[in-house]
């Protein structure tokens, strides 16, 4: 039950952060989400983000940042076994599920589905 | 605006900027963030269920689990843009639902939809990644960066 709720607060606080970003900045929702995909790699470099999902949960890895983070721990990944070339042959490791699920299913409702309002 | 591009401007469109200026709706920032926090908690809630979901009735670990969490966010979230309810909860939600990864979902299948009648490669193709696509370059590049930077200071010893 605690994950559940640590999850609402932290992902809410998140989306929060990305409100003030788009209200107070004037950012797009193209800007804000390229902002907290960096921000994501650069807290996964530090070694920062792990921790914060392993206490927040979906909360932490369902936001975008995450994407980010997933990125970075890909290629980590990839070039502890193969070394520097790794960087490049495992930064889409962790995150293909996302990217692939986006695409398919994106496709397959571009096929069936005509757009609304 | 920026001040450089106002001094290119004449007094009369210096007077419309400030006119128009006035005139735009202000935005409810503390009522917008509320409504944020409410429709962004509660997907992480639905997303945190759907781990656990993995965890109990799959073969996956707390860390495992996290991938087809995702997947199954996005297959989700295609389904709702497509029958037109994302978008339509994304105007009252704001950042709560573009946020998460069910809005980088929404923008792909959005765009997939929008373009449709361009036909299928150069309209569903080329367009599916309009507003996603500047995500991954950014994220790929700043991932790159961050893990070149992370393997130089461990060959060098560490700090």
């Amino acid at each position: 039950m605690d994950k559940f709720i640590w999850a609402f607060i932290i992902g809410g606080a998140i989306c929060v952060i990305g409100q003030l970003l788009m209200d107070g900045l004037k950012l797009t929702p193209a800007h804000t989400m390229c902002t907290f995909v960096v921000t994501g790699a650069v807290l996964g470099g530090l070694g920062l983000y792990e921790p914060f999902i392993k206490f927040a949960g979906a909360g932490a890895s369902v936001p975008i940042s995450s994407f980010g983070y997933s990125l970075v721990k890909g290629a980590l990944q990839e070039a502890e076994k193969t070394g520097i070339v790794g960087v490049l042959t495992g930064i889409f490791e962790v995150t293909s599920a996302g990217i692939s699920a986006a695409i398919i299913f994106g496709f397959i409702s571009s096929l069936f589905f005509r757009p609304k309002g | 605006m920026s001040s450089k591009k106002k001094k290119n401007l004449t007094p009369t469109q210096q007077q419309y900027q400030q006119i128009a200026k006035s005139k735009e709706p202000k935005r409810p920032i503390l009522l917008n963030s509320i409504k944020a926090f409410l429709v962004g908690g509660l997907i992480c809630v639905i997303g945190q269920a759907i781990k656990m979901g993995f965890i109990h009735y799959f073969e996956f670990t707390e860390e495992t689990a996290g991938n087809p969490t995702i997947a199954v966010l996005i297959f989700i979230s295609t389904l709702l843009t497509s029958f037109g309810v994302y978008d339509y909860i994304a105007q009252w939600a704001g950042a709560g639902t573009a946020v998460p990864v069910t809005g980088f979902a929404n923008t792909v299948t959005s765009a997939a939809l929008e373009h449709r009648t361009e036909g299928f490669v150069l309209g569903v193709g080329g367009n599916m990644f309009k507003i996603a696509g500047p995500v991954i370059v950014f994220g790929v590049f700043s991932a790159f960066v961050v893990a070149i930077i992370k393997l130089t200071i461990e060959a060098l010893g560490g700090i």
